[in-house]
């Protein structure tokens, strides 16, 4: 196989399996920057994940083509509802927000397996008939050499996923929006005196993280897993945590990370077709992604610093 | 006026109430019958001696995990790593127990050892890491635990075994299961783990609240500014504070190598004992007596649920609601207190 087709067959899978963690790494940049913790992401994306399917099962004879797309708005919708439970904790109840988060992540599996023993009568759903496919591109695909690399056999979700990072950058660099949201992560009670309402951006600032987190669970649901059981979403949550701290709580960083997460996961998965892969145990290129994250924070990413704020309940009047 | 003792030990109870009460309320908005649905919970509990058994055999790993939580969290850390650490310390324990040949006084210790020192070290790499580059300890803890995973998986199929799904059963002198206890309890799978992790609750409240050690690595917890200032070595205690709470977790994965299971299989997914170790550790109040009332509540409620689809038709599952609702009660004591003191204020 040549280097060619060699990045021929990396570059679509690792988009594929990118795109869910760049969705809810997004939703993480969000709600960190403007304080407050979440590590109930894999909560969210357990319920955008029971969600997507639910709404899928339920509505694919009515909507046909169109169910997955509508799916995944309708489990943004429900998960960013979802996040108001951690949104209330946290801001108002001043809860510790890893406990908050780490009952988000327990309530959404144990309601999702609860509901769907009860509409379902067992442990899994059925598989979605209306899924996303893969599809080449329009137009992007027939561009020479860039277009069978990049637009060819892909995930129309995949570039949604790198569109709304950029996007999620210009919301958060480049509008007052953002600038008060990040201001309200950094220095809550100058942001107060400036006149910004701090518990209102976090409330903002959550609940985006809940759609974002409901969207990476659905297009994961519904592109990779195809069903939804108390195995659907085993650990992508934290992986796109993992991104967020990686990717410096910037989008681009965060989406970055997320790329990367996804091309060292396509690399054990297409290695026995690779060469210079093959001869490898597939072990090393199973843990590859997590070591390679490991030496990379350790060695040339540096220090990070989280948003000043992370993590501390606004008290209004204390200092 | 309630002194800040009262408060710490009604709010645990108070969330646990009304965790409990929300169960019912779900319960009785799907049409069943919420009474009918905890009794079950209850005998499948405590109702004979197997199922207390397997009720006891159930708190014994969590009490260990909640305490490597617990342990890491007094000194300002989060280790979401108890999982990995668990299924360094499962692979360990069962590794000495089918290789090496030695009388029990000798073989059972060390294979519990292996297992705390094998969970010590997988905690030490994301100690070290934070201690001395300041790399958060919540990223690289999550991945030693897909580490952990992958690489214990393939030692099983590749190093223990000729790639067969689970290793050989441990040697009698490694095991913590005794016949008495499994013929007492109507042959559920007890053992005597529970003692171990009794004595590791002890020695967690005494090393903290007893000694310099302790001393220091809650300091370093409440300020590491201060305790910097003060002449103590902030690094020193981060990568202590990270073995030890390993070696807690490692333990736990010995009660399931040496005792429950007595072997290993490959694991697909995570066992899940390290995750609910954080509920445990956070409704224990991070307190070493707190996490043994807590990881008892967890396993009444797990090894009870398992009652409930038979007698009274209610999804086991529900029981994971009930645990959400009741971290996310003791999360958010600030309004419990709030509401206590209201009552308090209206009553006089």
């Amino acid at each position: 196989m040549g280097f060619f087709e060699i990045l021929q067959s990396i570059i679509p899978i690792a988009l594929f399996y990118s795109a869910p963690l760049i969705f809810t790494a997004l939703g993480g940049v969000f709600s960190e920057r403007s304080g407050v913790i979440n590590i109930g992401l894999e909560g969210l994306m357990v319920m955008g994940a029971f969600v997507g399917i639910v709404f899928n099962l339920t509505f694919a004879d009515t909507l046909g083509k169109a169910t997955p797309w509508v799916a995944i708005v309708v489990a943004m919708v429900v998960s960013a509802l979802f996040s108001l439970i951690h949104a209330v904790a946290a801001i108002s109840f001043r809860a510790d927000q890893t406990v908050s988060g780490v009952a988000i992540n327990f309530l959404a599996l144990g309601l999702g397996l609860f509901l769907t023993k009860q509409w379902y009568g067992k442990g899994q759903t059925d598989m979605v008939s209306q899924p996303f496919y893969s599809t080449n591109i329009p137009v992007l695909s027939d561009i020479p050499i860039l277009g069978p690399l990049f637009f060819e056999r892909v995930y129309v979700t995949s570039y949604v996923a790198i569109l709304f990072a950029v996007i999620a950058w210009y919301i958060l660099y480049k509008t007052p929006f953002g600038l008060r949201l990040r201001s309200v992560g950094e220095h809550p009670m100058a942001a107060d005196t400036n006149g910004i309402n701090v518990y209102g951006m976090r409330y903002i600032a959550v609940m985006i993280s809940g759609a974002l987190g409901g969207l990476g669970g659905s297009v994961f649901a519904l592109t990779i897993a195809l069903n939804f059981s108390h195995a659907t979403i085993v650990g992508q949550g934290f992986m796109s945590l993992a991104a967020v701290i990686f990717g410096k709580w910037h989008p681009l960083g965060a989406m970055g990370a997320a790329l990367f997460f996804g091309f060292a996961q396509s690399l054990s998965i297409i290695s026995s077709g690779i060469p210079f892969l093959a001869d490898v145990p597939a072990i090393y290129l199973t843990i590859a992604p997590y070591v390679l994250t490991i030496l990379a924070l350790a060695g040339f990413i540096g220090r990070a610093e989280a948003p000043k704020a992370n993590g501390i309940p606004y008290i209004k009047g204390s200092r | 006026m309630f002194s800040n003792r009262m408060f710490n030990l009604l709010v645990p109870i108070i969330s646990v109430l009304l965790g409990l009460i929300a169960g019912a309320i779900i319960m009785l908005s799907f049409g069943y019958n919420p009474i009918d649905g905890y009794i079950a919970l209850w005998n499948g509990a405590f109702g004979s001696p197997y199922f207390f058994g397997e009720t006891i055999r159930q708190v014994t790993p969590y009490i260990l995990t909640g305490l490597a939580i617990a342990f890491a969290f007094k000194t300002g850390l989060f280790n979401i790593g108890a999982e990995g650490q668990v299924i360094v310390g499962w692979l360990a324990a069962v590794w000495i127990g089918t290789t090496v040949d030695a009388p029990m006084f000798i073989h059972l210790p060390l294979a519990l050892i292996a297992a705390a020192v094998a969970g010590g070290l997988w905690g030490f790499i994301p100690g070290l890491l934070k201690a001395k580059l300041g790399v958060h300890e919540v990223i690289i803890t999550i991945m030693m635990n897909y580490i952990a995973l992958y690489v214990s998986n393939g030692i099983i199929r590749d190093v223990l075994t000729d790639s067969k799904d689970s290793t050989d059963t441990i040697k009698e002198s490694a095991a913590l299961s005794a016949n008495w206890i499994m013929e007492l309890t109507s042959y559920s799978r007890l053992h005597y783990g529970i003692i171990v992790a009794l004595a590791a609750a002890v020695f967690m409240w005494f090393l903290l609240e007893k000694t310099t050690t302790g001393y220091e690595l809650r300091s370093v917890g409440l300020n590491k500014h201060a305790s910097e200032y003060a002449g103590m070595s902030v690094s020193k205690n981060i990568i202590l504070a990270m073995v030890i709470s390993g070696g807690f977790a490692g333990l736990a994965g010995a009660m399931e190598g040496l005792g429950t299971f007595g072997y290993m299989p490959t694991h697909s997914a995570f066992t899940n004992i390290g995750f609910d170790g954080i509920a445990v550790a956070l409704l224990g109040g991070n307190n070493a007596f707190g996490v043994i009332l807590a990881a008892l509540l967890f396993g009444v409620l797990k090894i009870g649920a398992l009652n409930m689809p038979t007698v009274a038709g209610v999804p086991s599952e529900l029981v994971e609601i009930v645990i959400a609702l009741i971290i996310f009660f003791v999360g958010s004591s600030y309004i419990i207190r709030w509401a206590l003191l209201r009552l308090k204020k209206e009553g006089n």
